[in-house]
């Protein structure tokens, strides 16, 4: 060996070499690209599912809202508050103060039975009964067909989601509730938040259907910032009228989602560690029989001078190169496929039904490119060190 | 048979190949393994669901009560041979994270009704003489280490006591079994005339139904009937067998099944990839060889039968050794998933249609190499060696 600039130069000519004899040896190399695409695209589809829910969980929740609950409920829907406690909560510090007064919404929050389009049978639909305040207290609400419906008026909006996974809810169908016939007026974006998997429609009209009386579950706000929210608290859980907790919006989504977030991560996860082993045996097996067919090739080449690393290394780097172009393709093929895909699952906690988009992040693809690159690397790596080893007489002689 | 040693041999000349080709085998059946429990877990309720009952709900919203009153009712409708009622109670031991359902129930009802639970005979009795008395399944019993004589605090977080109190304690009295793997014996059943007399609110009313029938072959007509009785009351009800109700719940997860195929389906593609190729090279490399054979009295029959063996054995072995290790596997993972999937186990069925899959692997992959193996004219074959 002559120096470091021998040596890169020596990797050099070595990989080039490989690189460009990759047509003659069609087969194989298509056998591992193949193989890593498949693996890595079922991979990032996997891993998508988890990272467009979590998508609907951090754009439901804005940094100047809370929810307030009765304490001891662990979601809106076991939760119940009193008109009187409720107007107490609407007075507190802190809330954004209009011309028509405070941003706070008294919701309900109940499902009803919907056949979902996809398997025809019924699913929990989330129905959410509003307060005029609703639509200041959420960001990014707007109606994208028909109208909003009107107050005091038996009728309904429902969130794009909703209207995409479950049947009956176009503009102009009706939904029946009991003994009423509610009409669908308008349907509306969130830019994907949670509000979008529901039904809306004035909390008086909910309460008469469902027979709640005047009581609500819960009130959303809007605060005058992020920061107001401990005075808030603080002003609402020490008032001994009412039994309350306080959360935080963006807390509250986060703590709604954290069960299902956490079964589809382990599911997704441990798929995909299986189906990465198996990569990772498929491509060593296919790299091993790669080199095997090039035994006198690299003989000659050492017999020609080139070191042992410098075969070493390019072979890796040959490896890497394959894996890294399956992982770009499978890349690719799981964002055709996967990304924005709609569907909707049923949250335990909340036991209603969410919809959401499956979200092939761009963290996602890295990801799977980085799982191809040590699929390549692990594959490559003992392979070409026996390569290297062979002595060189008898791997000339190699049939 | 004779030729066992013959197609083992052959297996064994490039052991690093065979080797490597075996683990990915042997790692997509895992895979097939953990999917086929995780599809289980979520839609196997269904083929364990009584022929001979169905549950009766509410018809707009399955969170909307039901008077009790109604059980009554439900007696008289002709195909009805009893009913009894659940209500979803939703409370919490200690931490969200150890969640397991609780419902209160009428107990000699609800133990007739489900036959599926093994209760023994002197905890039926503590139970029937203890209003404070619960009944817990063997699962959860061990996983928090309860014994009988128990007292178990849970917070609900719905239904509160008269003094405003969320916190319910309960005695237990009885641990019991499933009578089928499949049986769920995590919940945890309490009485239903100690909830109701301390109950603050919705006194009276319950959760479902659910309906014992005398003939399962009527169960759609007596669930119209049950509908039809209860037609423009305050509580409307809808009505069906219970594998519907249960099939139903679990499509609300998602199309599972879907999903659950379509990934298997990639998994093993990708490995008939890897095996097929493993076994085409295994060809080539013999062509010398299977001349020779050719040559000898070998007919065609025999040396695709030869090549299709080869394949055949490795998948099946690869097959055996991957679902034996998910079998083994599943219950160590069952653990940190119990309180989000509380059946998790790989059912008999899975194992029969992996190993039937198994063999179809080895036949798909084999089947190219075998053919170009018995289209080798001998002659050339022989020039090969």
């Amino acid at each position: 060996m002559a120096g470091p600039l021998n040596w890169i130069s020596q990797i050099g000519s070595v990989t080039k070499f490989g690189l460009l004899s990759l047509p003659q040896r069609r087969g194989a190399v298509a056998a591992t690209v193949i193989g890593i695409a498949g693996v890595v695209a079922v991979l990032v589809g996997v891993l998508s599912i988890a990272a467009g829910f979590r998508q609907v969980m951090k754009i439901s929740g804005s940094p100047d809202g809370a929810i307030v609950m009765r304490s001891g409920a662990d979601s809106e829907m076991v939760s119940g508050l009193g008109e009187n406690e409720v107007r107490v909560i609407a007075d507190a510090p802190g809330i954004t103060r209009t011309a028509k007064g405070p941003l706070a919404s008294a919701e309900l929050f109940v499902i009803i039975d919907l056949p979902k389009r996809s398997t025809g049978t019924d699913a929990n639909v989330p129905l959410r009964g509003v307060e005029p305040a609703a639509f200041q207290v959420r960001d990014h609400l707007n109606v994208i067909q028909g109208r909003m419906f009107e107050w005091g008026k038996d009728e309904v909006m429902v969130g794009r989601g909703a209207a995409q996974e479950f049947a009956g809810l176009d503009v102009g169908s009706t939904i029946k509730v009991g003994r009423y016939q509610w009409p669908v007026v308008g349907i509306f974006s969130a830019d994907g938040g949670a509000a979008e998997s529901e039904i809306w429609t004035d909390a008086k009209i909910l309460q008469d259907a469902y027979n709640r009386g005047n009581s609500f579950q819960s009130v959303s706000v809007k605060l005058n910032s992020p920061g107001a929210f401990q005075a808030f608290k603080d002003t609402l859980t020490s008032n001994p009228q009412l039994n309350v907790q306080v959360k935080r919006q963006s807390e509250y989504y986060e703590q709604q989602s954290e069960r299902l977030t956490l079964l589809i991560t382990i599911l997704g996860f441990a798929i995909a560690f299986l189906m990465a082993l198996g990569a990772i045996f498929g491509a060593l097996n296919t790299m091993y029989s790669a080199v095997a067919a090039r035994t006198r090739e690299i003989a000659t080449l050492r017999a020609l001078g080139f070191g042992r690393s410098a075969v070493v290394v390019s072979l890796l780097i040959e490896s890497l190169f394959l894996a890294l172009v399956g992982g770009v393709i499978g890349g690719a093929l799981a964002y055709v496929a996967f990304n924005n895909f709609h569907t909707s699952t049923m949250n335990f906690q909340s036991f209603s039904q969410i919809t959401f988009a499956f979200k092939v992040t761009p963290q996602l693809l890295i990801q799977g490119i980085v799982w191809a690159a040590i699929i390549g690397l692990i594959g490559g790596l003992f392979p070409s060190i026996r390569a290297a080893r062979l002595p060189i007489a008898s791997a000339l002689r190699e049939l | 048979m004779k030729f066992l040693h013959l197609i083992w041999c052959n297996l064994r000349r490039k052991k690093l190949r065979t080797s490597l080709t075996l683990l990915s085998i042997i790692v997509a059946f895992i895979l097939f393994g953990f999917l086929a429990a995780i599809q289980e877990a979520l839609v196997g309720g269904v083929a364990l669901a009584g022929a001979d009952r169905l549950i009766v709900r509410e018809k707009v919203s399955i969170i909307n009560l039901l008077p009790v009153s109604y059980e009554a009712r439900m007696d008289r409708i002709p195909g009805v041979d009893f009913s009894t009622h659940q209500t979803w109670f939703g409370g919490i031991y200690q931490d969200p994270k150890n969640f397991f359902m609780q419902n209160p129930v009428e107990p000699e009802k609800f133990l007739k009704i489900h036959p599926e639970i093994i209760l023994p005979p002197d905890e039926e009795k503590a139970w029937l003489a203890t209003r404070t008395g619960a009944i817990v399944g063997r699962r959860t019993a061990e996983r928090f280490g309860w014994k009988i004589g128990d007292k178990i605090p849970i917070r609900s977080t719905i239904w509160a006591q008269a003094n405003g109190n969320l916190t319910w304690t309960f005695d237990i009295v009885g641990i019991y079994d499933g009578k089928d793997k499949g049986t769920d014996t995590t919940p945890l059943f309490f009485r239903y005339d100690y909830y109701d007399e301390a109950r603050q609110q919705g006194k009276g009313q319950v959760g479902w139904y659910t309906i014992r029938i005398k003939d399962p072959s009527q169960a759609a007509e007596v669930a119209k009937r049950v509908d039809a009785e209860f037609e423009n009351s305050p509580a409307e009800t809808k009505t069906e067998p219970e594998g519907a109700f249960i099939q139903g719940w679990a499509s609300q997860l998602g199309n599972i099944v879907l999903i659950v195929a379509a990934i298997l389906s990639a998994v093993f593609f990708t490995i008939l990839l890897v095996t097929g190729n493993t076994m085409a090279q295994a060809v080539r490399e013999r062509t010398g060889e299977l001349g020779v054979l050719k040559a000898i009295g070998f007919t065609n029959a025999q040396v695709v039968a030869l090549v299709l063996a080869e394949s055949c054995l490795l998948t099946v072995m690869g097959g055996m050794v991957g679902l034996g290790l998910a079998l083994a596997i599943t219950p160590i993972i069952a653990q940190p998933l119990a309180g989000l999937l509380p059946l998790f186990y790989l059912p008999a069925r899975a194992l029969l249609i992996g190993f039937g899959l198994s063999i179809a692997l080895g036949l798909v992959t084999g089947i190219f190499p075998a053919l170009q193996a018995m289209r080798l004219r001998v002659a050339d074959a022989l020039r090969r060696m």
